[in-house]
């Protein structure tokens, strides 16, 4: 279980605070989908960063049950003058989990042969992405978090990817945050809407974005 | 299933757990470290502890060399190298975890790593480097005679802790005040170069008047390196330090860091 209760978060900007996330409560039980959606700006990647624990906020609780992954795929704790078994490894060490138990999936997934020894720096970015998929899948986590993924590597990557993720851990919680609403669609039971610091939630797909659109074009008028 | 859950992160963990988590954590950051600063490349980690070792040789010769400044029967290789040994404890540290935070902070994405884990593994590497440094320098004289072994190793050594923990004090504060402003690392650099012959490595507080013996003292790594040489070859001269006086400003600047450390950790974002 993950509950946020009345987490409030403001950043500040010269022209004074931003309140960027303004009373947000939530609950995700084990095992539940749950989609986040909002515009640019909204405060959806800051509600992820709230829930994984990354980043605390200014009043408020967060509390977890469940182990929390960090965002899937996330390539930027990656250190460019290690290789990727060394970065593998220092993922392992900082979740207690036995490094040499883990390099033979993560190479074995990742797909990029010889570069596994080779300095980060030298992959491209495709590779860098099919390593950051690899690793994000060998540590188990009850809830995982997907800010804006999933356009890993060629089709059959892809392919791959949803099969590890959505399919082998369908037991497990998600929280996604996506654009897509194919995504959303297909992969989300509840949605949220981000809007004005607060959500707003909706058991309905077509109904939040109904909510969503509306939002929108009472932006822009 | 059940095989592959055992990274199980709750959130209120005892503090046994916390204490494991804590280990592995600073323990991963320490290796990341290691590779990323000495690679493996010719001596690889090795480099931890040569770097200063050249370092300390290089300004032991030169002292050797100048050795009819200090009128007194002194071993001025042990000099040289607790001198030196000294100033590299208390300057490196600060200078390893100012600005330690912004290249690390995707990091922080790994919830249970901690602004204080990216400090404490940089201040941990340090005073290991130079610990080893100072250790092989003094077996090396000792080895081939230059030098006397210490006369009281205990001492010594509580010298040497009191300045690691000055360093790592120091460290942790500016790390974390630098984080807030960039004009630390500004400061710091030009204060190194005005403390460094302040500090003692240079100079034994004896030498001087009443009057600047007490204005010398003031500086908290002076009382440290007097100490360890008070250990070292303490029957050569007269030492003048207070570990109590050591022990304030450690404690103060502790504080003084971790408190720091906690407010930048609730505005710190991670990217």
């Amino acid at each position: 279980m993950i509950e946020l209760a009345a987490v409030r978060k403001k950043y500040p900007t010269r022209k004074g605070p931003v309140p960027v996330l303004d009373g947000v409560d939530l609950t995700v039980r084990p095992g539940e989908r749950l989609g986040i959606i909002g515009r640019n700006g909204a405060g959806k990647s800051t509600l992820v960063r709230m829930i994984s624990g990354a980043e605390r906020p200014d009043s408020g609780t967060v509390f977890r049950s469940m182990s929390v992954s960090w965002p899937i795929a996330f390539a930027g704790g990656f250190q460019g003058t290690l290789t990727g078994v060394d970065n593998v490894r220092f993922i392992c060490r900082i979740y207690g989990v036995d490094p040499e138990a883990k390099l033979g999936f993560v190479e074995d997934f990742a797909e990029i042969g010889r570069y596994m020894k080779e300095p980060l720096k030298t992959y491209s970015s495709g590779m860098r992405a099919r390593l950051a998929f690899a690793i994000s899948m060998a540590v188990e986590f009850d809830c995982f978090l997907i800010d804006e993924v999933v356009a890993v590597g060629d089709d059959r990557f892809r392919q791959k990817c949803e099969q590890e993720l959505f399919e082998k851990r369908r037991d497990r919680a998600m929280i996604i945050v996506s654009h897509s609403h194919n995504f959303i669609r297909h992969h989300c039971e509840r949605i949220a809407l981000l809007n004005a610091g607060r959500l707003t939630f909706f058991d309905d797909v077509d109904e939040a974005y109904r909510a969503y659109a509306d939002q929108s074009s009472s932006i822009v008028n | 299933m059940s095989e592959i859950r055992e990274a199980q992160i709750f959130a209120p963990t005892t503090l046994a757990q916390s204490w494991a988590i804590q280990r592995r954590v600073t323990w991963a950051l320490l290796l990341r470290e290691i590779l990323t600063r000495y690679g493996r490349h010719n001596i690889g980690f090795l480099w931890l502890f040569v770097e200063p070792m050249l370092f300390t040789l290089g300004v032991t010769a030169i002292w050797t060399a100048f050795k009819s400044a200090h009128a007194s029967s002194l071993p001025i290789i042990g000099f040289g190298i607790t001198g030196y040994s000294c100033v590299l404890v208390w300057r490196n540290m600060p200078n390893r975890c100012v600005n330690a935070v912004a290249p690390n902070l995707a990091l922080l994405y790994h919830r249970n790593v901690k602004v204080l884990d990216v400090f404490m593994s940089r201040i941990l590497l340090e005073a290991a480097g130079a610990s080893i440094s100072f250790t092989v320098l003094s077996l090396l004289y000792i080895g081939i005679g230059w030098l006397a072994p210490p006369e009281d190793i205990l001492l010594m050594a509580l010298g040497w802790v009191m300045l690691i923990w000055f360093g790592a004090g120091l460290a942790i504060l500016l790390g974390a005040l630098a984080e807030q402003s960039d004009t630390v690392e500004k400061l710091w650099h030009p204060l190194v170069y005005l403390l460094f012959p302040l500090s003692g490595a240079g100079f034994l507080v004896d030498a001087f008047p009443k009057q600047i013996q007490d204005w010398l003292l003031l500086l908290p790594m002076v009382h440290g390196v007097e100490c360890v040489r008070d250990g070292y070859f303490g029957s050569h001269f007269v030492a003048h330090y207070s570990i109590a006086y050591m022990v304030a400003w450690n404690l103060g600047l502790t504080l003084l860091g971790l408190a720091q450390t906690r407010k930048i950790s609730r505005t710190v974002a991670p990217q």
